[in-house]
């Protein structure tokens, strides 16, 4: 696949200024000033807020089939929240996903 | 040897130890990461600055399945800040242990202030009263020295390899494991369940609009849904 130069270059400058910027907030520029309770209350949940509506699609409709359902990439990705989830293990989500996909592949 | 540097040495050294188990996660989220990047189409210095400049796993994979997208640049940023705006809160909770530390210091922490480094420093930093302020940052940049150089490296192993391993293996699946590796383990609590919930079904409703902007209107009420379930939750217990 073929990306748009300038634009793969600006993203990633300005990803790295912005990150950046983030981290450094407070610890070198605001100080010590108490971030209120309902800033935080809603900062704990914008990773989980986006994550999964993000790449909800991609499970339901890969790229790899032309947007097909592929009922072998489903039950992978299903097994590998199952255990993620059950065994608070990233490891463990990426080992099983990939190991029942390439069972089911072989398999069928 | 001064006494104070011996100390400060070996808060390097108990950052450094802290940090090794987290490697088990970092090398093949890295290595996943330098391959769906290939996947997506960034060669290996495009692949590898972002690695060094961003260090921010979420983010980039953010990115990476927007640019796939066609997302339009403003789109791919505000989606993949937003994932890393829970780092300003991180900034701020650092500030008791580290804010008095020298400008030029805190320049360095807070490019080092990732997930695993903050979790760490703010978990064993209450506990050693007897630390100074040269040994909290020697325990910092220790724990970041054990996991940002493999970082880097797996994620150059994967640019480099990615490219090369048949379409059998079915790495296109690299992207969707990972994220599903990273929201899975942060399903901890009833809020965490019911925002994530709101931004699958909110992004698949909403996925008619274009440039990608049902995702930021799905995130941003699974965001609400997520503060007012911890408040609800809260407010039942008595």
């Amino acid at each position: 696949m073929t990306l748009d130069q300038p634009q793969v270059w600006t993203i990633i400058a300005a990803l790295a200024v912005g990150t950046y910027f983030i981290r450094w907030s407070f610890l070198g520029l605001l100080g010590d000033r108490e971030l209120p309770e309902w800033a935080v209350r809603h900062l704990r949940y914008t990773a989980v807020a986006v994550l999964p509506g993000l790449i909800a699609p991609f499970v339901l409709w890969p790229t790899a089939t032309n947007g097909e359902t592929d009922p072998t990439r489903l039950i992978a990705a299903l097994v590998a929240l199952t255990v993620g989830v059950w065994r608070k293990s990233a490891v463990g989500a990426i080992l099983s996903g990939f190991g029942t996909l390439y069972l089911l592949q072989y398999l069928t | 040897m001064k006494p104070k540097q011996t100390t400060s040495k070996s808060a390097f050294w108990a950052g450094y130890r802290d940090c090794t188990p987290f490697l088990l996660v970092a090398c093949p989220f890295a290595l996943l990461f330098g391959v769906a990047a290939t996947e997506a189409g960034l060669n290996i210095l495009q692949t590898m600055a972002m690695t060094v400049l961003v260090i921010a796993g979420a983010a980039q994979f953010t990115a990476l399945v927007l640019l796939q997208e066609n997302a339009p640049t403003l789109i791919i940023l505000v989606t993949a800040l937003a994932v890393n705006l829970r780092m300003a809160m991180y900034s701020a909770a650092l500030v008791p242990h580290l804010g008095k530390a020298s400008p030029r210091m805190k320049m360095l922490i807070a490019y080092l202030n990732i997930d695993q480094t903050f979790g760490l420093a703010t978990a064993r930093y209450p506990q050693e009263t007897e630390w100074t302020l040269a040994d909290r940052c020697s325990y910092f940049i220790g724990a970041s020295l054990a996991i940002m150089p493999a970082w880097v490296v797996f994620s150059y192993i994967g640019a480099a390899f990615g490219a090369t391993i048949p379409d059998a293996f079915a790495l296109d699946f690299a992207m969707p494991i990972c994220f599903l590796a990273l929201i899975a383990p942060a399903l901890r609590s009833l809020p965490h369940v019911a925002a994530a919930a709101t931004s699958v079904i909110g992004a698949l409703a909403l996925s008619w609009i274009p440039f990608s902007l049902g995702l930021i209107i799905a995130a941003f009420f699974a965001m609400l849904i997520g503060a007012q379930t911890e408040l609800w939750l809260a407010r039942r217990k008595p």
